[in-house]
C-alpha cells in the first residue's frame, strides 16, 4: 500500500468522454489530464472536435457519456453559470462582448459579485470593483477606453475585451479559443504578451492553429483527430510524431 | 421635490417632467371629466407598455400576451367590486340573493369557493400583485428553464392569452363569460361612478403610474438592467459569466405581469367593467404596438405611445370605425420599418439635438461679448 505517496491530483480529468450528434461522435472516447498551472494547447485539423471538448467542459454541450472532473467535482452535471462559478472561464472563438454597453459595464458584469437576481439588484459599484476593473482595463490595453461603447471597438480590441472579462473571473481553469485568429500582426504580438502575463498561476487549455505562437506558449500539446487523440506530448515530441506529420502538420 | 441628478440624467429628467406637468397639471385643467376617464383608460396600458420595455426592450423578451396578465389583475379587482356590488339588498329580486347576477342567471346557487376571499380588500390588492406574479413565474420557469426564448416564446404567450379568453368565456357562471363583470358600483362603500370619484380615480392612477415608472428606472440602473441588455445581445456570454440566464428573464417577466396587472386592476376601477376582450390576442399584440410606437427602449416612451396611440384610435375610430384596424397594423409596420426605436427614437435622434443647439445658440448670445473677444484674440493668431 503507498498511502502518502498518490500522485498529485488533477486539476481537469477527463476520462472516456464521448459525444455524439445524431451517432456522429465528435468526440469519441476521449482521455486527457490538466495539472495545476499548466498550459496546455489543443491542435488538429477541422473538424477534429477541439471545440467542441471546450463546449463539453463548459456546459454548451452535453456529454453522451463519460466524466469531466473538475477539483473532484464532476461537471457534465452542472449547468453552465454552476461551471463557471467552480472556477472555469471560456473564451469563445469570435468576440462575444456586450456591444451595447460600455467596457467599464461589460467588465463589470463579469466581476464575480452580486450573480444571483436579487444580488445583482443590489450590486454597488464600490471601490474595490472599480479598481479590479480599471487594473484589468490596463493590462488589455484598453484603459482609456473604459467609457467607449463595445460596438466601437475594433476586433482585436474585441478579443482583448472578452479576455478581461474572463481575467476578472479569475478562473482556475482558463479555456481560449483561438485567441489570436484574425488579428493583425502587431495585435497578435500584444495579445502573445498579454495571454503570457495571465497564464500564470492558472491553467489554461488553448485551442490554436498559429504553430509559431504554440510554440511559444504550450507546456504540452495534445493533437487531436476525428474526436480521438492522436499524439501528446511536449511541442518537440508531437512535431516529430509521424502520425501528426501525416494528418496535421504535413499540410 | 429633490430628484437625485444621478436617478435621472439631464434628457430624462426633462421627460419625467414633462410627463409629470402633462398628466398631474395640464390634462386635468384641460379636459371634461369624461375625456380625462378616457385618458385615465389610456394609461391603464402604460402601466403594461412600462412593463414590456423592462421585458422586451431591455431583455429582449418579447411577449405577445400581457393581457393575460393585464386581466388577471382586473379580473380581481373586479372580483372584489363585483362582490360589493352584489350584496343581499342589491340582489334581492334574484333567485339567489347576494351573489352576482351573472352567476344567478347561469343557475349558480352559491358563492364559489375560489370567490370567497375576494370579499376582502386587503387580499384582494395581495391578489392583483401575486396572482399574475405567480402565473408569470410558472410560465417563466416552464419556458426559459428549458431554454424556449424568442418566437416561441412569443407565440406561447399568444396562446395562453387565447386559453385563458376561451376559459373566461366557457366559464360563464363563475365569470360572467363573454359580457364580463359589469355593473361594478362601490369601493369599501365610496362610489366610484361619479364624476368627482372618476378624477380621484385618475389622480391616483397617475400616481401608481409614476410609482412603476420609479421601480423600472431603478431597475434599468441597477446591474441587474445591464445583465437584461447583456442577455438580449449575448445570452451565452451572460451564461458563461456564471449567471442563470432563466432567472434574470423570469424575474423581468414577473416584473412586467406585475405592471400590467396594476393597469389591469386600474382599468376595472376606472372604467367600471372588466371583460375578455382585454385580455386575448388582440388586445396583448395592441399593447405591444403601443410600446414599440412610444420606443422599446424608454419607459416615458412608452407612456406617450399608450396615451397617442389610444388617443387616435379613440379619435379615428369614431369618424372611420371600419378603417381604425387598418390604421393601427400600418403605423405598426411603418414604426418597425422606418422608426425601430419608435416615437422617442424620433426625438433623441432628431429633435433632442435641434434643441440642444438652440440652447446652446441662446447661450452663446447670452454671453455674446465673452464669446466675441475669445475669437478675436484668437482670430490674428490662425
Amino acid at each position: 500500500m503507498l498511502i502518502g505517496h498518490q500522485p498529485k491530483p488533477f486539476l481537469l480529468a477527463v476520462e472516456a468522454l464521448t459525444v455524439s450528434f445524431d451517432g456522429f461522435k465528435a468526440v469519441n472516447n476521449l482521455s486527457f489530464y490538466v495539472e495545476e498551472n499548466e498550459i496546455r494547447v489543443i491542435i488538429g485539423p477541422n473538424g477534429a472536435g477541439k471545440t467542441t471538448v471546450l463546449d463539453l467542459i463548459c456546459g454548451k454541450t452535453k456529454a453522451t457519456s463519460g466524466s469531466i472532473q473538475f477539483r473532484g467535482k464532476e461537471l457534465t452535471k452542472l449547468k453552465e453559470n454552476q461551471i463557471v462559478q467552480t472556477g472555469v472561464g471560456r473564451k469563445f472563438q469570435t468576440p462575444s462582448v456586450f456591444e451595447d454597453l460600455t467596457v467599464f459595464e461589460n467588465l463589470e458584469i463579469s466581476f464575480p459579485k452580486g450573480r444571483t437576481v436579487f444580488g445583482s439588484l443590489a450590486f454597488q459599484r464600490d471601490d474595490a470593483v472599480k479598481q479590479r476593473v480599471e487594473e484589468v482595463a490596463e493590462m488589455i490595453f484598453l484603459k482609456d477606453r473604459l467609457d467607449t461603447y463595445a460596438d466601437q471597438l475594433s476586433h482585436g480590441q474585441k478579443q482583448w475585451l472578452e479576455i478581461g472579462m474572463l481575467l476578472i473571473q479569475d478562473p482556475e481553469l482558463l479555456m481560449l479559443d483561438e485567441p489570436v485568429a484574425g488579428m493583425s500582426v502587431s495585435e497578435r504580438a500584444k495579445t502573445a504578451e498579454l495571454l503570457n502575463r495571465i497564464i500564470k498561476d492558472r491553467s489554461v487549455l488553448v485551442i490554436e492553429h498559429d504553430m509559431k505562437f504554440v510554440e511559444d506558449i504550450a507546456h504540452k500539446v495534445t493533437v487531436l483527430h476525428q474526436g480521438q487523440i492522436l499524439s501528446e506530448g511536449t511541442m518537440e515530441k508531437v512535431k516529430n510524431d509521424p502520425k501528426v506529420i501525416e494528418v496535421y502538420l504535413g499540410h | 421635490m429633490i430628484i437625485n441628478s444621478r436617478f435621472f440624467n439631464r434628457s430624462e429628467l426633462i421627460g419625467f417632467i414633462a410627463l409629470a406637468a402633462v398628466l398631474f397639471v395640464i390634462l386635468p385643467l384641460s379636459l371634461d371629466v369624461f375625456r380625462l376617464n378616457l385618458v385615465a383608460k389610456y394609461l391603464t396600458y402604460a402601466f403594461v407598455a412600462i412593463g414590456l420595455v423592462l421585458c422586451w426592450g431591455y431583455g429582449g423578451i418579447l411577449s405577445l400576451g400581457q393581457g393575460v396578465f393585464f386581466g388577471l389583475g382586473g379580473y380581481c379587482m373586479a372580483m372584489f367590486l363585483k362582490l360589493e356590488a352584489s350584496s343581499v339588498e342589491n340582489t334581492k329580486i334574484q333567485s339567489t340573493p347576494g351573489i352576482p347576477d351573472f352567476m344567478d342567471w347561469n343557475q349558480v346557487t352559491s358563492l364559489p369557493l375560489f370567490w370567497q376571499p375576494f370579499h376582502s380588500l386587503t387580499f384582494t390588492i395581495a391578489a392583483i400583485i401575486l396572482v399574475p406574479c405567480l402565473f408569470a413565474l410558472i410560465i417563466g420557469t416552464a419556458m426559459f428553464k428549458r431554454r424556449v426564448g424568442g418566437t416561441y416564446f412569443a407565440i406561447i404567450t399568444q396562446a395562453v392569452a387565447a386559453i385563458l379568453t376561451i376559459l373566461i368565456v366557457g366559464q360563464q357562471g363563475y365569470t360572467g363569460g363573454i359580457n364580463g363583470m359589469t355593473d361594478l358600483r362601490t369601493l369599501k362603500g365610496w362610489d366610484i361612478r361619479p364624476d368627482h370619484a372618476k378624477i380621484i380615480l385618475y389622480f391616483v392612477e397617475v400616481v401608481l403610474l409614476f410609482a412603476c415608472i420609479g421601480i423600472a428606472q431603478f431597475i434599468r440602473l441597477t446591474k441587474l438592467g445591464r445583465i437584461l441588455v447583456a442577455m438580449r445581445e449575448q445570452e451565452d456570454r451572460v451564461r458563461f459569466s456564471g449567471y442563470s440566464v432563466a432567472n434574470f428573464k423570469i424575474f423581468a417577466f414577473c416584473v412586467a405581469a406585475i405592471f400590467a396587472a396594476i393597469g389591469g386592476a386600474m382599468f376595472a376601477l376606472n372604467v367600471g367593467f372588466m371583460s375578455p376582450s382585454f385580455v386575448g390576442i388582440v388586445p396583448s399584440i395592441e399593447m405591444v404596438i403601443y410600446t414599440a410606437v412610444g420606443g422599446r427602449m424608454s419607459i416615458f416612451g412608452a407612456v406617450w405611445g399608450s396615451i397617442l396611440v389610444n388617443f387616435a384610435k379613440t379619435s379615428l375610430s369614431e369618424s372611420f370605425p371600419q378603417l381604425w384596424l387598418f390604421g393601427l397594423g400600418a403605423l405598426f409596420i411603418a414604426v418597425v420599418l422606418a422608426f425601430p426605436n419608435g416615437l422617442s427614437g424620433i426625438w433623441a435622434d432628431h429633435v433632442q439635438p435641434r434643441v440642444d443647439r438652440l440652447i446652446a445658440s441662446i447661450r452663446a448670445k447670452k454671453s455674446g461679448g465673452w464669446s466675441g473677444n475669445s475669437v478675436a484674440d484668437g482670430a490674428p493668431a490662425e
